[in-house]
């Protein structure tokens, strides 16, 4: 049975509200009480996923999903997908706009930090039909 | 050391999150590009940036970086000075470079393994 299960609302292109989901799952997080090693763990992925809708997805959500023993974060939008999801998720990759990469993203970053820190990832993508991210903590893992 | 002294020790000047001065400063991070700070500043690190606007304040309360410092005079937006009083995170400023201001930090000792 789930402790806790939250779905949050993300904006594509609102650069003000970017991070925002990220800071309130880091808080209850923390406020559960989890292992500060793993919350910093799950905050880098939800911000880097975060991010990522803004940035280059659609409208989408995030779902918090907490169990004693796991975390798992499930990241969806409606955007214009991913082309090829190996190469995406090679370091340095990045379609971003200059604009963005002007303010600091766009590292090709992202994906590669998320593969670092969640026990597991899945990206389920489509030219055209929206990114999903599953990103998976287990709680006491080594990492 | 705390932000308070480093603020007194090199001169910088607090311009936002003064709600966060007693934070404890461990170490210390040079970056411009977000995702490379989140991945790779430690806990309590000062960040030394050119960045000024908003989401350097997530940044700094998801990676949990003790203040930031703006770097060659940079000024930071108003609505990132709302955002680091609200969360109480430091925006420091100086005119010095990234490089020249961690140089005296890290002369200083200030994020060296006490010997
Ligand atoms: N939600 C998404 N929708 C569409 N494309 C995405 C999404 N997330 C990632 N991508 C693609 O994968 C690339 C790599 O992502 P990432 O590693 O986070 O680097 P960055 O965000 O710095 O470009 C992006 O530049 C983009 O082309
Ligand atoms: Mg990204």
């Amino acid at each position: 049975m789930p402790l806790l299960e939250r779905r949050f609302t993300i904006k594509a292109n609102d650069f003000v509200k970017a991070g925002e989901v990220s800071i309130e799952v880091q808080g209850i997080l923390k406020k559960i009480g989890f292992d500060p090693t793993l919350v910093r763990r799950v905050s880098i992925c939800a911000y880097e996923a975060e991010m990522n809708v803004v940035m280059h997805g659609g409208d989408g959500e995030m779902m918090l999903h907490v169990e004693p023993e796991e975390i798992d974060l499930v990241c969806s939008d409606q955007g214009g997908g991913i082309e090829d999801i190996e190469l995406a998720l090679l370091p340095g990759y990045s379609t971003a706009r200059p604009e963005h990469q002007e303010m600091g993203f766009g590292a090709g970053m992202g994906l590669p930090n998320i593969k670092k820190n969640a026990s597991s990832l899945d990206v389920y993508s489509r030219k055209g039909e929206g990114t999903r991210l599953i990103m998976k903590f287990e709680v006491g893992d080594e990492h | 050391m705390k932000v308070e002294e480093i603020i007194q020790r090199f001169g910088l000047v607090p311009v936002a999150g003064k709600g966060g001065l007693d934070r404890e400063v461990q170490g210390g991070y040079c970056g411009d590009l977000l995702s490379d700070v989140m991945a790779n500043a430690g806990d309590g690190a000062l960040w030394l940036t050119i960045q000024s606007h908003k989401n350097i304040v997530g940044v700094s309360v998801l990676r949990e970086v003790a203040a930031v410092v703006l770097v060659n005079g940079r000024e930071p937006d108003e609505d990132t000075k709302a955002k680091a009083d609200e969360e109480g995170i430091p925006i420091l400023t100086t005119g010095m470079s990234a490089f020249e201001t961690a140089g005296l930090l890290y002369k200083a000792g200030v994020g060296r393994t006490q010997e």
